[in-house]
């Protein structure tokens, strides 16, 4: 099945914000961001798009690590970013609309952050 | 049946559902199933409907909208809670953000059930509002006589 | 510069079947700048995922959203199948692809249907939704339900069609064809429309892509991107072409969604012709263990679903980024500097399904 690329990129923090710029003047497209519990960390996955190709960052955070925004590079974010702080604890960083914790006004704190 | 239950104007208010209760409603009113030949109109405006359709469980930031569109409702009012979430939660009852049916917030008089509610089901939700409208509507008389 | 004023708009309005709020900055009558609050429809579907069994979760995944809920299903499918390396019969492959056009073509009807009514244009509004009715009558036939169908399963479908199914299905998109075109003049040649969508809420092409419009917003603003060229299901095998228009304005968008829906009825002919023999589904062994991001083209647009599984019978992570959940960041850009009474009109152009947007 021709399917396009569709890879999985690891990228240490220092490096993280230069690869989203990079991406970005390569004309790739954002498609979607996503935070997956680890233990005592998380897994946060930038995915972007140019034509049918799909490449995804992947980058892992310990709990009290801040997370630069990529709102700067690409606006599009602050949802999906404001979700990520909202429901997973994420440290985000300087998101350019910050809801702080308040997107979806949950009575739950973090509901992801612990299993089950 | 009195002036009120032949011309009811109807309100629909989507709690925290998957939208496919919605459109059902919203093809009650088209042609087909065509709710309007009992007199119905849908209204955007609380302040002139005396059936309020309700669809989804209610979660918590719509739990005071819900509540408020109900006090601005006149007396009498109905309210109908149409599928399986609005009646109990349904599939989503397990999920941290919801609360359970729309009876935890208002007082409900009809339960339609079904995942999606069947346009059928609805219509035959909303002719048993209009009889409870009715009952209503008599009390509402009597208390004020 | 001038006074500004906050207008709250929803989350009870009359143009929008679902709840979301914006707080609307305008100076006069002119929007200057829109803040979304969303929320009203956040269930938390996602957590869920860590206490139904993966073959159960289907049926969740299909009520993220009564509209796309096929698309749903089946995204969410294929993305476990591809963990498992399932290889999903061909004929399963067509009947999604079946399925997911006759979605389209019923969501396209209910958008127009909308539009219509948030024109004030209630008549055109009734006959869209009543030539809806014929696919939900078509859905109901196949599938059991006109909403929720809950015929994908991980390793193909539940339900299968029969020739004389398939042949009654083609003849009513014969006679949907034919009843749209009346229906599609009015909405692409009516003066009075064409006032309500013409030159309103541009999105030129670069723009659209940078802030991250998908689906028909993104094709009516001259970009020919299509998940489907993609080729899942059945797609490989089919033959079209991304429909796309050059305005980037409400009119464009509307010409998009218009040609689609005709669009769907050829690739359900086609579908329908070349639809192989065989079983309808495979067992399917073992647990999820990996991860995958799987991209469908959705009524709204692309959207993805990803799955990361680590071998047992709860998967860890299902994440679903709805087409609607992109097009938001572009929808404001598109209200700055529009007037107080196109506000509707203009969310309702994007086709935002806000029960996807916040599952």
């Amino acid at each position: 099945m021709e399917q396009g690329k569709n890879t999985i990129e690891p990228v240490k923090a220092e490096d993280f914000l230069p690869a989203v710029i990079h991406c970005k003047m390569q004309g790739w497209r954002l498609v979607q961001l996503c935070a997956t519990r680890l233990p005592g960390r998380y897994e946060l996955s930038y995915s972007f798009a140019k034509d049918l190709a799909l490449r995804t960052l992947r980058l892992v955070v310990d709990e009290t690590d801040r997370v630069p925004s990529i709102t700067q590079i690409y606006p599009g974010a602050f949802l999906q970013e404001n979700e990520m702080a909202e429901l997973f604890g994420v440290q985000v960083a300087d998101i350019s609309r910050d809801y702080r914790q308040k997107l979806y006004r949950i009575a739950r704190e973090t509901p992801f952050k612990e299993k089950g | 049946m009195a002036k009120l239950a032949k011309s009811p104007w109807l309100l629909h208010y989507d709690g925290s559902s998957c939208n496919g209760c919605d459109i059902e409603v919203l093809a009650c009113t088209t042609p087909v199933y065509d709710i309007e030949r009992f007199g119905i109109i849908n209204t955007g405006d609380p302040f002139q409907a005396d059936i309020l359709l309700i669809t989804g469980g209610i979660n918590h930031q719509s739990e005071a909208v819900v509540k408020q569109i109900y006090s601005q409702m006149p007396d009498p009012k109905v309210v109908v809670a149409v599928g399986i979430c609005a009646c109990t939660g349904g599939v989503f009852k397990d999920c941290y953000n919801i609360k359970g049916g729309v009876d935890t917030v208002i007082p409900v008089d009809v339960y339609v059930p079904g995942c999606a509610a069947r346009p059928q089901a609805i219509i035959d939700g909303v002719v048993k509002a209009l009889e409870i409208l009715q009952q209503k509507r008599e009390a509402f008389l009597a208390r004020r006589a | 510069m001038a006074k500004q004023s906050i207008v709250p708009f929803g989350p009870q309005h009359p143009v929008l079947p679902e709840p979301v709020h914006l707080d609307l900055v305008l100076e006069d009558e002119v929007v200057v700048k829109a803040v979304p609050s969303i929320g009203f429809v956040h269930r938390g579907l996602e957590k869920l995922v860590e206490t139904k069994d993966f073959k159960e979760y289907v049926y969740i995944a299909e009520r993220v959203c009564g509209i796309c809920s096929f698309g749903h299903g089946m995204g969410y499918c294929q993305s476990v199948e591809h963990i498992l390396g399932v290889e999903v019969p061909r004929r399963a492959d067509y009947l999604r692809t079946i399925w997911m056009e006759m979605s389209r073509i019923h969501s396209h009807l209910l958008w127009l249907g909308l539009l219509a009514d948030a024109m004030g244009f209630e008549s055109l509004f009734m006959q869209s939704w009543r030539l809806r009715e014929k696919i939900l009558d078509m859905f109901d036939a196949t599938t059991g339900g006109r909403i929720i169908f809950s015929v994908n399963c991980i390793g193909g479908v539940l339900k299968d069609m029969d020739n004389g199914m398939l042949r009654r299905l083609v003849e009513t998109l014969d006679s949907i064809e034919r009843d749209l075109r009346p229906l599609a003049d009015t909405f692409l040649q009516d003066y009075t429309v064409g006032t309500r969508l013409i030159g309103l809420g541009v999105l030129k092409g670069e723009d659209a892509t940078l802030a991250g419009a998908v689906g028909p917003m993104l094709r009516a603003s001259g970009v020919g991107y299509d998940a489907r060229q993609l080729g899942y299901a059945a797609y490989n095998d089919l033959d079209f072409a991304p429909v796309t228009a050059q305005e980037g304005d409400s009119y464009a968008r509307c010409q998009v969604r218009i040609q689609e829906i005709y669009q769907s009825i050829r690739l359900i002919r086609q579908a329908a012709d070349k639809i192989p023999n065989g079983p309808i589904s495979v067992p399917v062994k073992g647990n999820p263990n990996g991860e995958y991001f799987q991209r469908i083209e959705q009524p709204r647009g692309e959207a993805v679903y990803y799955v990361k599984g680590s071998g047992g019978k709860f998967i860890d992570r299902f994440r679903l980024r709805t087409p609607t959940t992109s097009n938001i960041p572009p929808m404001l850009d598109m209200l700055k500097g529009c007037q107080l009474a196109d506000v509707p009109l203009l969310i309702l152009t994007i086709d935002p399904c806000i029960s996807c947007t916040e599952r």
